[in-house]
């Protein structure tokens, strides 16, 4: 094992290495927020406000009971298998998903069952206080939400959402077992071309570690940005 | 006088705890009346029942004339009427003090941005915060939070302002910056409900004083007749563990 010999098989190729790790990178964002927004509609729903036995109440109690099943079937079952599942399964029913989109809907689909429990407490640390105040001045439930609490919540769950990203950069790995051609499936196939197993995954290791280090700061600088200056201006004259 | 609400044989119970009981009382139209009573009495409850941010168990809430807890009445409509200031301030965190004023107008009054912020200034600048107007809810002293989400709430141009012990979650020393603003309102002859432990301050600016203990009211009058000759042994008790 050598420099040389890494810097060679680098040399022949960088093309497949970067269209991996472009793949990864897709994989990952896209899952990621279609996950933040399944985590999104499935916390606002858990807060629908509804009288005791009325109709709506019976409503909301079937499909969130039907969210829960959801959320604890992909937290419960590995993500390898439920690609697996997923493609071959549907395929096995008459529907055959594109791998790159079955690959979007098992890793989206297990982000969104972590992401609902992130932003169920994301909405739950919001004090009751500010609902509060914004019914007394007449605004609705949906109101509420929307200029009020999602947009703290948004501030509370974006560590746990980098994270989850950082972890889809990752995991998407187990997705070349549908043959999905991202970083680790291409080092697969150059691994097995040139027989240098080491090198190959040297450099396949340090790929993923420039993604999620680099996501990693990106998203410490969103969270500064999103706090704000810790000063104010104090106006000295009337302004509007 | 013209009765702004009134509440008649009003009920509360939270499970078998029965907070309110048939309570009736009535604020009119300029007046500044004072709720006193020590903890768990159902002062704050009769005060959040009225906003209906709790639900009556039984009774009528009045507001000119109309019940609003007939099922068809517009709650919220009917809540822009009452400005609310509460204990805690319960000001927006991610709204800076000009639009934590201005937000509910443009949203819930469907005011113009512009005429919105013109409101807000105005009432902002009655409560002495007009500067801070870039200011987030964190950077501010309780003193000061408070006096934003007394504009917050006049800036809705409310009827009646209800105020639930303004002053109880502050520091000695910026309860009196409140008050002032509070005493300002009075005078200018709004409608204020307030609920407070600082009697002082009832026994200056309310044209009456509520007393109650376990859920009822026990008297009620002119603070120079309750709070200085008071006819109801609970009421005296009272006073003498708060006026020492």
């Amino acid at each position: 094992m050598s420099l040389d010999i890494i810097l060679s098989i680098l040399e022949e190729n960088w093309p497949s290495y970067l269209r991996g790790a472009y793949m990864t990178l897709v994989i990952a964002i896209i899952s990621t927020i279609i996950g933040a927004l399944i985590g999104l509609f499935i916390g606002v729903m858990h807060t629908i406000p509804h009288r005791k036995k009325s109709m709506k109440s019976v409503i909301l109690k079937v499909f969130n009971f039907i969210l829960t099943v959801y959320v604890e079937i992909f937290r419960g079952t590995p993500m390898i298998v439920q690609a697996m599942v997923v493609f071959y399964g549907l395929a096995a029913y008459g529907l055959e998903l594109d791998r790159f989109v079955a690959a979007l809907v098992v890793v989206g689909l297990n982000t969104g069952a972590y992401m609902a429990e992130y932003v169920r407490g994301g909405i739950a640390s919001i004090d009751k206080g500010q609902y509060e105040a914004a019914e007394a001045i007449g605004m609705s439930h949906f109101q509420t939400m929307i200029h009020v609490i999602l947009p703290q919540v948004f501030r509370n769950i974006l560590p746990a959402t980098g994270n989850q990203f950082i972890m889809n950069i990752k995991d998407s790995a187990v997705l070349s077992v549908i043959s999905v051609t991202e970083l680790f499936f291409t080092t697969k196939s150059i691994a097995g071309a040139n027989f240098r197993f080491a090198e190959s995954y040297i450099i396949t290791c340090v790929i993923y570690l420039i993604m999620t280090l680099t996501a990693t700061f990106l998203l410490r600088y969103i969270e500064r940005k999103m706090d704000g200056k810790n000063a104010y201006k104090v106006e000295q004259k009337q302004s509007i | 006088m013209e009765k702004v609400i009134e509440i008649k044989h009003l009920n509360k119970s939270f499970g078998n705890n029965e907070v309110l009981r048939d309570v009736n009382f009535s604020v009119s139209k300029g007046e500044v009346v004072c709720l006193i009573g020590s903890s768990g009495s159902g002062k704050s409850t009769l005060l959040r029942c009225i906003n209906l941010l709790e639900t009556p168990t039984a009774g009528e809430i009045i507001y000119n004339g109309d019940n609003i807890l007939d099922d068809q009445h517009d709650i919220k409509q009917y809540r822009t009427h009452l400005g609310m200031v509460f204990q805690q301030f319960n000001l927006f965190d991610n709204h800076n003090v000009l639009s934590n004023c201005v937000i509910g107008q443009q949203k819930v009054l469907k005011r113009s941005k512009e005429e919105a912020k013109r409101n807000a200034i105005n009432y902002l600048s009655v409560v002495g915060m007009e500067k801070y107007v870039n200011a987030k809810p964190r950077q501010l002293s309780g003193g000061q939070k408070q006096r934003v989400a007394i504009a917050r709430a006049l800036s809705m141009d409310p009827e009646v302002m209800l105020f639930d012990e303004p002053t109880s979650a502050l520091d000695p020393e910026m309860v009196g910056e409140v008050l002032k603003v509070m005493r300002k309102l009075a005078d200018e002859g709004r409608t204020m409900l307030i609920v407070t432990h600082e009697m002082e301050f009832a026994r200056e600016v309310s044209d009456r004083v509520v007393f109650m203990d376990k859920g009822v009211i026990v008297e009620e009058g002119p603070p120079a007749q309750v709070l200085v000759n008071p006819t109801q042994e609970r009421t005296k008790e009272f006073l003498k563990r708060t006026l020492k």
